[in-house]
């Protein structure tokens, strides 16, 4: 996917490796960890100074990226952070950012939008209900009309950063049809209460709105756009996971390749054993077909192609289903020190891990991907 | 023969190209239904007689060898003018047969190490539909350790005498010529002695015996050389040299394998058995096109097909800009078996009994083609040397322990068959 083309674009890429590698090490991730802490906003505001919540966002908005190809960047963007699998809530502002550009009427947000790209609000992007599967356009939270806009009642849950987020993008039903709104989170009504997840700094939220007021104006797209802004959303929730990915399977697998160098067993390096070598090309074939897959999604969304659904199902189930069973390999590669909590191998894994699982696991989108091909054969 | 229609020249656009092959396809090509081929099979001969006819017609309207040089036939096109092409003649009969070996291995290789002549007049014959190029490079007596050959080219006087035998010709009894790799020096470590000729498959010496398959194929042939005369303008590259003209191929192999050559002129499938699975037809057709495991089994063959296909354009352009090594290659050759995997482990699963026992429909093929699923990973080298490859070429891992290094081959020890 690093399709570094552009002088512009490697100094972009650039500028996001050097912040990265200088503020969030991976010493630092696990100095958040201990703390308690999922990311620092003042840090994430710094970010947000580099550009990396405008790419998505048009001109006219006060968005913009170097490229022209804004989601190709944030993708490089995301590539980088799985190098040190930072923490920050770029997934979520993205996300509810590719909501709120693509919405009917978009300069309604027009304030929201600018404090989301200055990184002086966070929003997340409230999309997952209790037991509930990734099914995001039959929602149990209800938004009924009142005189003045519309009360939002129900519970969503797994919202990323919810605990550390302003805003928040909420599916709800209304009138028997999916609608997002936007609401803040400390309105009257909304309770947050913090779930840990599998990854060190990443944390989620159970969110109950409980008779939550707001105003006409916080409704986000028409209901006859909704679910196209809702496809649009995953797209991006799902490329940036994948992105991501790719740069985590790049480290590890760098990281391993080295260490079967350096380790010497009955005189030999790892490396000099068939039975390894063969280990090692798998995951050099796996890789480079995740990055490959990445990149095609990548490129559907950008030009908001028609089939981007399919390309973004398609790299989902691929490196999903890849990712944590090429991480467990390095682990094994690496032997018994890749199981140790002192070893950095397992920030790597909790973070595939936990990407394996959101947004529809590899099953649910194979599941997908034939109903599109069989869609698309009866076309 | 010259081309009768006005060749293609860089200074016409991509697009342009397209729409004139469009309108040339349609006025003289057979329109064919790509989910429904014409069977090619290349154990027959008719298929081989129907596919230079076919090339002909293409050579005729000037759209031969599209990525080939224009001195020797083709139109000296970038890839991206043949992925049109190959967009465009989808719907079209092609003489898909002759890519591999006849354009994507033989004539690249020719076109690599061949001789001035050679490229004239093989090239350009392959490209006119007049030759049917293969390779005669594996024998009985080893597979993967190509460089081990016995075949023997002895000097006697002006020419070359050949005595030995090659095994795991594709389609060698339909071939003009082929490429066949001898050995012409027993006193130097085993790559240093050995020779590559052009061989016309018909000479006097040669005597050839098709080899059937688990599948019922009688595609691979093998063949028997006794006192087989070859003149010099019958060596490709240099006496002694052969091992670096086999490399070639190997490596226009590997990428002809995986479906990453620019040498191949259409991509639909050969023939009904070499057509990818329609997995919704295959669910209606076991009567379950509802069930949900079903469908998700089916969707991951899928998302591996898809896959397959960008793994192919990401490593052909990531060889071109330098961001992997030549021999990457060898990637989407073990991915192309890998896949051939999930895709026969996933059809044989769908299908269940009607795989396995002939209930009188079409369903039954399923299970014979799963008997042959290895055939994807041991043809054009075993997927094990290619992870080798890969360990050792690509990712730079020391080479494994090799007892005939450097050793004189007639001191080498050989097996006993």
């Amino acid at each position: 996917m690093t399709d570094v083309a552009s002088p512009e674009r490697l100094l972009f890429a650039s500028t996001a490796q050097s912040f990265l590698e200088k503020e969030v090490p991976l010493s630092r991730i696990r100095e958040l960890h201990r703390d308690g802490i999922s990311f620092e906003r003042d840090w994430w505001q710094r970010a947000a100074e580099l550009g990396w919540a405008s790419l998505l966002v048009p001109e006219e908005l006060g968005g913009g990226s170097v490229s022209g190809d804004g989601v190709a960047d944030l993708a490089l963007v995301a590539e980088h952070s799985g190098r040190t699998v930072a923490p920050g809530p770029l997934h979520p502002v993205s996300a509810v950012l590719a909501g709120l550009a693509d919405a009917e009427e978009g300069a309604r947000h027009a304030d929201v939008i600018e404090a989301l790209v200055s990184g002086e609000a966070v929003a997340s992007w409230a999309v997952y209900e209790p037991g509930g599967h990734w099914n995001p356009l039959q929602p149990a939270v209800t938004a009924t009309r009142t005189a003045t806009g519309f009360r939002i009642d129900g519970v969503k849950d797994r919202v990323e950063a919810g605990a550390d987020s302003d805003l928040l993008l909420v599916l709800a039903d209304c009138d028997g049809a999916p609608r997002q709104f936007l609401l803040r989170t400390d309105a009257p009504g909304v309770g947050v209460a913090t779930q840990r997840s599998i990854d060190l700094v990443k944390t989620y939220a159970r969110i109950a709105f409980n008779g939550v007021e707001v105003d006409e104006s916080a409704a986000v797209g028409s209901a006859e756009q909704t679910p196209a802004l809702v496809a649009r959303q995953t797209q991006v929730a799902l490329v940036l996971q994948c992105a991501e990915t790719v740069g985590i399977l790049d480290t590890v697998f760098d990281m391993t390749v080295q260490w079967g160098f350096d380790r010497h067993s009955f005189g030999r390096p790892l490396v000099s054993y068939q039975a390894l070598k063969h280990k090692y090309a798998d995951l050099k074939i796996w890789l480079e077909a995740c990055r490959a897959t990445t990149k095609a999604a990548v490129a559907k969304v950008g030009t908001h192609a028609a089939d981007a659904d399919l390309a973004v199902s398609i790299a989902k189930s691929y490196v999903a289903e890849h990712a944590p069973d090429m991480v467990q390999l390095c682990v094994q590669l690496h032997g018994g020190i890749g199981v140790t909590w002192e070893h950095d191998l397992h920030l790597f894994l909790r973070r595939v891990t936990l990407y394996r699982s959101m947004f529809g696991t590899p099953e649910d989108h194979n599941l997908l991907v034939y109903r599109m091909t069989k869609e698309l054969e009866s076309a | 023969m010259s081309q009768t229609t006005s060749a293609a020249t860089q200074t016409e656009s991509v697009q342009e190209f397209a729409a004139r092959a469009r309108k040339w396809l349609a006025e003289n090509m057979p329109s064919i239904d790509p989910n429904d081929p014409p069977d090619a099979d290349r154990g027959e001969e008719a298929p081989w007689l129907r596919a230079r006819e076919l090339q002909r017609t293409l050579w005729d309207g000037g759209f031969a060898g599209i990525c080939f040089p224009r001195e020797y036939g083709g139109l000296g096109l970038p890839i991206e003018y043949q992925r049109a092409f190959d967009i465009e003649s989808r719907c079209y009969e092609m003489p898909i047969i002759l890519n591999t070996p006849t354009f994507t291995i033989c004539a690249a290789t020719i076109l690599d190490m061949g001789s001035e002549e050679q490229k004239r007049t093989h090239i350009a014959g392959a490209l006119r539909g007049d030759e049917v190029l293969v390779q005669l490079l594996s024998e009985p007596s080893g597979g993967s350790d190509l460089a081990g050959v016995i075949t023997r080219a002895d000097r006697r006087g002006d020419t070359w005498i050949v005595n030995g035998a090659k095994t795991w010709s594709t389609s060698a009894f339909a071939a003009d010529y082929g490429l066949m790799l001898a050995r012409t020096n027993w006193d130097v470590p085993k790559h240093e002695g050995l020779t590559m000729f052009l061989v016309p498959i018909n000479a006097p010496g040669i005597t050839l015996r098709r080899i059937q398959q688990v599948n019922g194929s009688v595609e691979f042939c093998e063949e028997f050389f006794d006192g087989l005369e070859l003149g010099d303008d019958t060596v490709v590259g240099e006496v002694n040299d052969g091992w670096a003209v086999a490399s070639r191929q190997l490596y226009h192999e590997r990428r002809a394998v995986g479906g990453g050559s620019e040498f191949a002129s259409g991509i639909g499938a050969e023939g009904k058995t070499d057509k990818p699975t329609d997995y919704v037809a295959l669910l209606e057709q076991v009567g379950q096109p509802d069930n949900e495991r079903l469908q998700e089994m089916a969707g991951r063959a899928l998302v591996h097909r898809a896959v397959q296909e960008q793994l192919i354009d990401h490593v052909y352009h990531g060889v071109n800009d330098g961001s992997l090594p030549p021999t990457a290659g060898t990637i989407i050759r073990i991915s192309h078996a890998e896949n051939i995997n999930v895709e026969l482990d996933t059809t044989l699963a769908i299908t269940g009994s009607a795989g396995v026992v002939d209930t009188g429909d079409e369903l039954f093929a399923i299970g014979d083609r799963y008997l042959s699923r290895q055939t994807a990973s041991l043809g054009g080298g075993t997927t094990e040397v290619g992870r080798n490859v890969i360990g050792e070429r690509v990712l730079g891992f020391p080479r494994e322990y090799a007892a005939d290094k450097g050793v004189p081959f007639n001191q080498v020890k050989r097996g006993r068959g």
